[in-house]
C-alpha cells in the first residue's frame, strides 16, 4: 500500500486539514465580501466613472432610506415573504395530509409529481405561470376565470394581481417540498396518540389541533424559518414574470439593477448591505421564537442545547435551493 | 406504518360510533355519504393534476403552432424543438451548464464532503463555531456578495469564465453539503473505526477504505441535491456571466427575447424550457426516493 503524507496525519491535524478548504472558500467568497460590500457601500463608486471614486460615509444609505422606490421595493417583499409563506404551508399542510392517507399503488406517481415543481427551474416556473396568468397565451377557460377579476383578463397589469400571480406561482413551486417535510414529520407521530384519542371519543378535528400540530410543530417551524428568508431575498420568479413592472420589485432586484446593469457599486452595495440586515433581522427574530419555547425557559443551558438543536434541524429544510 | 395510520385516520372506523351498545347504522344521512366519498383519491388526482399542470402547459405551448387557447390544439409542430437544437445560445448554455453543474458538484462533494467527514467524526476544535458559521452561509442573500465578487472577479480576471460561476456555486452549495453528510457519517457506528485501527489503518485510511464506501449512499444524495441547485442558479448567472462562454441555462433562458422585442417567441422558450427539464425529470423519476429521504432528513430528526 503506497504511504502518502496523508497517512502521517493523527486524526486532529486530519480533520484540521479536511475543515480547512471549505472554510477557506467560505471565507473568501461568503463573509469577506460582505465586509467588502460594507467597505464599498460607503464610497461613491460607479464602474462607468472609475475616477470619481471617494470616501462619503453614509450618504449612500441616506439616499435610500429617502428614496419612496426603496421603501415600495420593501414593502412588496415583505408583503411577497408573508404571503408566500402563508399560501405554501396551508397548502402543504393540506397535500401532507392527503398524502398521508396511504398512496397504495399511486405511491411512486405522486412522489414524482410532487418532486416535479421542487425540481422545476424557478425560471422555467416563472414562465410558464407568466403565460398562465397572460391572456395570450392561456387556455380559454383560465382568460375567462381571470376576466372575472382583472380587465382583459391581464393578470400581471396591475399590482394587486401581479402580486396574486408570484405568491401563486411561488407557493406551487414550494408547496410540494413543504408537504414532503411535513408528511415525514406526521409518518413519525404514533398511532397509538390517535387510538387513545378515538376511545377517550375525541373529534377529527380535536386530534388534528391536539395531536398533529403540536407533532408537527418542530418540522413547521424551521421550515418557516427558511422559507421567510428565501423569500426575503426572492429575485428570479419576479425578475422574469413581471421585472418589476407595477410596483412588483423586490429589494434584491433593485440592487441587482442599480449594482450590475447601472454598475453603480456603491450605492447598490448600500441597498445588499440593507438586504442582509433585513434577513439577518428576520432570521434573529426566527431563533429568538424558535428558542423561547417553554420547556427550554426554565433551564438555560438546556435553551441553548435546544436552540442548537433546532439549528440542526434547520439545514435541512434548506437544502431545496 | 401507513398501514396502520390509515386505518386510524380513514373514514371507515371513525364513521361508526365506537361505543359497542349502539344500534347498526340506519340508512346513511346526506353528510354520511358526501363523508364517505372516496376523497382521498379526489385529493391524490387534484394534488398530481396540480403538480404537473403548468409543465404539461408548457409542452402543449411548444408544440402548437396557431397559439390558441384550447385544450388540445388542432395540430402539432415540432418544428420549435428543430429551433432550439439550432440555436447556438441555447446550445453553448445547456453545455455550460453541464460543465459549471458538475464540476461545481464534484468540487462541493470533495470539499464539503471532507469538511463533513471531519465534523461528524474527528477531533476538530471549534467545531460548534464551525458549524454556526457553516450555518450562517446557508442563510446568506445571494445579493449582499455579488457587488464585491463582480469586483473580484473583474480583477482577477474570472467575469465571464466558467470557473468564476463555478466558485460561487460551490461555496453556497457548501452549509448544505457539510450539514447532511455529517449527519450521515455521525450516524455510522464507532465500531467501525476502532476495527480499522486495530487492523493498523491510519485515520486517513480509515477515511478512505472503510467510511467512505460505507456513505457513498449520503453523499450521492447530496451529490444528487447539489446538483440541482447549481442548474436552478440564477443570480450568480446573471450576474457573473456576459456572453456564450459562460452563460447557463436560467441566464439564457431569462434573455430569449425574439428579434423584435414586442413579440416573444412563445414556443420556442416553451420548448427550450422542456428541453432544459429534461435531464431534472430524469434524475427526479430515477433517485424519487433519495431525492425525498435527502430532503426530508433535515427537517425530521432531532
Amino acid at each position: 500500500m503506497k504511504v502518502s503524507f496523508l497517512d502521517k496525519l493523527d486524526e486532529k491535524r486530519l480533520g484540521l486539514l479536511f475543515v480547512i478548504p471549505a472554510l477557506v472558500l467560505m471565507a473568501v467568497v461568503a463573509a469577506y465580501p460582505v465586509f467588502k460590500a460594507f467597505w464599498l457601500s460607503l464610497h461613491r463608486y460607479n464602474v462607468k466613472v472609475p475616477d470619481d471614486y471617494a470616501f462619503i460615509g453614509f450618504e449612500n444609505y441616506t439616499r435610500i432610506l429617502g428614496s419612496a422606490h426603496w421603501w415600495d421595493a420593501t414593502k412588496t417583499t415583505f408583503i411577497f415573504a408573508f404571503a408566500s409563506v402563508t399560501v405554501e404551508f396551508a397548502l402543504g399542510l393540506c397535500m401532507a395530509l392527503v398524502m398521508n392517507k396511504g398512496l397504495g399503488k399511486a405511491t411512486g406517481l405522486v412522489r414524482v409529481a410532487v418532486l416535479i415543481p421542487w425540481a422545476t427551474i424557478t425560471i422555467v416556473t416563472a414562465l410558464a405561470w407568466k403565460w398562465i396568468f397572460t391572456p395570450t397565451s392561456t387556455l380559454t377557460w383560465m382568460k375567462t376565470v381571470m376576466g372575472w377579476f382583472v380587465e382583459e383578463s391581464c393578470m400581471l397589469c396591475g399590482t394587486w394581481s401581479s402580486m396574486f400571480a408570484m405568491v401563486f406561482a411561488d407557493a406551487w413551486k414550494t408547496a410540494p417540498f413543504i408537504a414532503l417535510l411535513l408528511l415525514a414529520g406526521l409518518q413519525s407521530i404514533d398511532a397509538e396518540m390517535y387510538e387513545a384519542a378515538d376511545v377517550d371519543g375525541a373529534s377529527r378535528w380535536r386530534q388534528f389541533v391536539s395531536i398533529t400540530l403540536p407533532s408537527l410543530k418542530p418540522a413547521i417551524l424551521v421550515a418557516l424559518l427558511f422559507r421567510s428568508l428565501d423569500a426575503l431575498r426572492m429575485f428570479d420568479l419576479a425578475y422574469v414574470m413581471t421585472n418589476g413592472a407595477n410596483k412588483t420589485e423586490t429589494v434584491s432586484m433593485l440592487a441587482y439593477d442599480v449594482m450590475i446593469k447601472r454598475l453603480d457599486i456603491g450605492l447598490g452595495s448600500a441597498m445588499s448591505v440593507l438586504v442582509f440586515v433585513l434577513v439577518l433581522g428576520v432570521a434573529f427574530l426566527f431563533v429568538r421564537f424558535l428558542g423561547a419555547t417553554p420547556e427550554g425557559a426554565d433551564e438555560p443551558i438546556k435553551k441553548t442545547r435546544k436552540q442548537k438543536r433546532l439549528e440542526a434541524n434547520v439545514v435541512g429544510a434548506g437544502v431545496q435551493g | 406504518m401507513s398501514a396502520a395510520h390509515s386505518a386510524v385516520g380513514g373514514a371507515v372506523p371513525l364513521s361508526r360510533p365506537v361505543v359497542p351498545y349502539a344500534p347498526a347504522a340506519s340508512s346513511p344521512t346526506f353528510w354520511q355519504r358526501v363523508r364517505d366519498l372516496p376523497w382521498t383519491g379526489v385529493g391524490i388526482t387534484v394534488l398530481v393534476l396540480y403538480c404537473i399542470f403548468p409543465f404539461l402547459w408548457l409542452i402543449r405551448l411548444s408544440m402548437d403552432p396557431s397559439a390558441s387557447g384550447a385544450l388540445l390544439p388542432a395540430t402539432f409542430t415540432l418544428k420549435n424543438y428543430v429551433a432550439v437544437f439550432q440555436n447556438h445560445d441555447f446550445l453553448a448554455a445547456f453545455f455550460n451548464s453541464f460543465v459549471v453543474s458538475g464540476s461545481a458538484t464534484v468540487v462541493a462533494m470533495a470539499i464539503g464532503g471532507s469538511a463533513a467527514y471531519a465534523l461528524g467524526r474527528l477531533p476538530v476544535p471549534g467545531k460548534p463555531y464551525i458549524m454556526f458559521s457553516v450555518l450562517c452561509v446557508s442563510m446568506f442573500p445571494g445579493i449582499s456578495i455579488i457587488g464585491p465578487l463582480f469586483e473580484m472577479w473583474r480583477s482577477l480576471g474570472l467575469f465571464d469564465t466558467k470557473i468564476g460561476l463555478i466558485i460561487p456555486n460551490v461555496t453556497f452549495c457548501l452549509p448544505m453539503a457539510i450539514w447532511f453528510m455529517s449527519g450521515f457519517f455521525r450516524e455510522l457506528p464507532r465500531d467501525l473505526e476502532h476495527a480499522a485501527y486495530m487492523d493498523g489503518a491510519t485515520p486517513f485510511q480509515a477515511f478512505r477504505k472503510v467510511m467512505l464506501p460505507l456513505a457513498a449512499p449520503g453523499v450521492f444524495t447530496s451529490a444528487i441535491l447539489v446538483f440541482i441547485a447549481t442548474w436552478n442558479e440564477f443570480m450568480f448567472a446573471m450576474s457573473f456571466t456576459a456572453t456564450n462562454a459562460s452563460r447557463t441555462i436560467p441566464a439564457t433562458v431569462s434573455t430569449f427575447q425574439g428579434e423584435n422585442s414586442m413579440e416573444v417567441p412563445v414556443g420556442l422558450i416553451s420548448a427550450a424550457s422542456v428541453v432544459v427539464m429534461l435531464p431534472l425529470l430524469a434524475m427526479v423519476m430515477i433517485f424519487q426516493r433519495r431525492i425525498v429521504s435527502g430532503l426530508t432528513a433535515g427537517g425530521v430528526k432531532g
